[in-house]
């Protein structure tokens, strides 16, 4: 079970190594030192909240503010903590939940629902190792060596997670009606987020959390679950 | 940046994120049966991760022309059920293909 973690974790590693790169460099470039851009990885392990968080350090922003940021920028790892507290195994708790929950990702969370059966600690484990380094090291090496690198690859791999999530969404929407009509809710209120002028003003990570919840609460309230959980 | 702030942004930033992770997991241990409830947590995961890539994919590179290549063949390969690694290199490998045609021409 580790090991089919361990291998399900590498393209989301090398995802993270690309993004996290990028991370470093900024912060680096911002004015950080090495060592607290990759202290920053180590204890987040979060892509929008710490450039957001790295916003408010190099403003010099409140605390407050800085709590509050992060709260809403990560908001949607509370109702993803939810959702896979619905499929871990029997003995995926308390301690285990304290020290894991740590690992919860966008990309670490899909993986784990996407699995057939239910998460157990060790997949768990093994699935969030190869990602967690690879946000360090990305970090680091963005940090210490960025310049290195043409501008151009950079620029590149700045897709290379969207296309992740277009590998998971997909195929999911090609065999299940139901997901592909909260698919297309979602794309809608995203995008009237994004665009009309009024609401463009709400952040990126707000924005996500209302397009979210409303095209998933509309498929709530139209194709409830009769049988509940029967594929866990 | 002086090293005390610099630790207090950090203790904070990293304490809400954990936080925020943490707590549900723990304090949910029964499964839910509501039909509203399981049916909203089953569709989430789609919805955030449509919400993340909509329309910010298009931004996520110098030019929206590049970007949109990326977009169109991490479609077609998602849609063949490419795996993950595949369908992310093959879109960044695009980008990368059209910002060289358009540097050249």
């Amino acid at each position: 079970m580790f090991g089919k973690g361990i291998k399900d974790g590498i393209p989301i590693g090398l995802g993270y190594f690309s993004v996290s790169f990028s991370f470093g460099i900024l912060a680096v470039a911002e004015g950080l030192k090495w060592w607290e851009a990759v202290l920053i990885s180590m204890t987040n392990l979060t892509s929008a909240g710490q450039f957001a968080g790295l916003t408010v350090m190099i403003s010099s922003g409140t605390f407050i503010e800085m709590a509050i940021t992060q709260f809403v920028i990560n908001l949607r790892y509370a109702l993803m903590s939810i959702s896979l507290s619905q499929k871990v195994s029997q003995r995926f708790r308390g301690l285990y939940r304290v020290i894991l929950g740590f690992g919860i990702t966008d990309e670490i969370f899909a993986v784990a629902m996407n699995n057939k059966k239910a998460v157990t600690v060790k997949y768990f484990l093994g699935l969030a190792t190869i990602p967690y380094f690879g946000w360090a090291l990305g970090t680091m090496a963005g940090a210490v060596c960025g310049n290195i690198l043409p501008d151009i690859v950079c620029d590149a791999l700045g897709v290379a997670l969207y296309g992740m999530f277009i590998a998971i969404v997909l195929p999911k929407v090609k065999t299940d009606k139901k997901i592909a009509a909260v698919v297309v809710v979602a794309i809608i209120v995203s995008v009237l987020l994004y665009y009309v002028p009024v609401l463009s003003s709400i952040s990126s990570g707000c924005a996500i959390i209302i397009a979210s919840v409303t095209a998933a609460g509309v498929g709530a309230i139209l194709f409830p679950k009769k049988n509940n959980m029967d594929e866990v | 940046m002086d090293a005390g702030l610099f630790f207090t942004y950090l203790v904070v930033m990293a304490g809400v994120t954990y936080l925020i992770r943490v707590v549900p997991f723990v304090m949910i241990n029964k499964k839910i049966t509501n039909p509203y409830v399981s049916a909203f947590l089953e569709y989430i995961p789609y919805t955030v991760l449509t919400a993340m890539t909509i329309p910010a994919i298009f931004y996520s590179t110098d030019s929206v022309i590049t970007a949109a290549s990326g977009f169109v063949i991490a479609i077609i390969l998602a849609y063949f059920e490419k795996s993950l690694i595949t369908v992310a290199l093959s879109a960044s490998l695009g980008v990368f293909v059209a910002q060289f045609i358009l540097q050249t021409i």
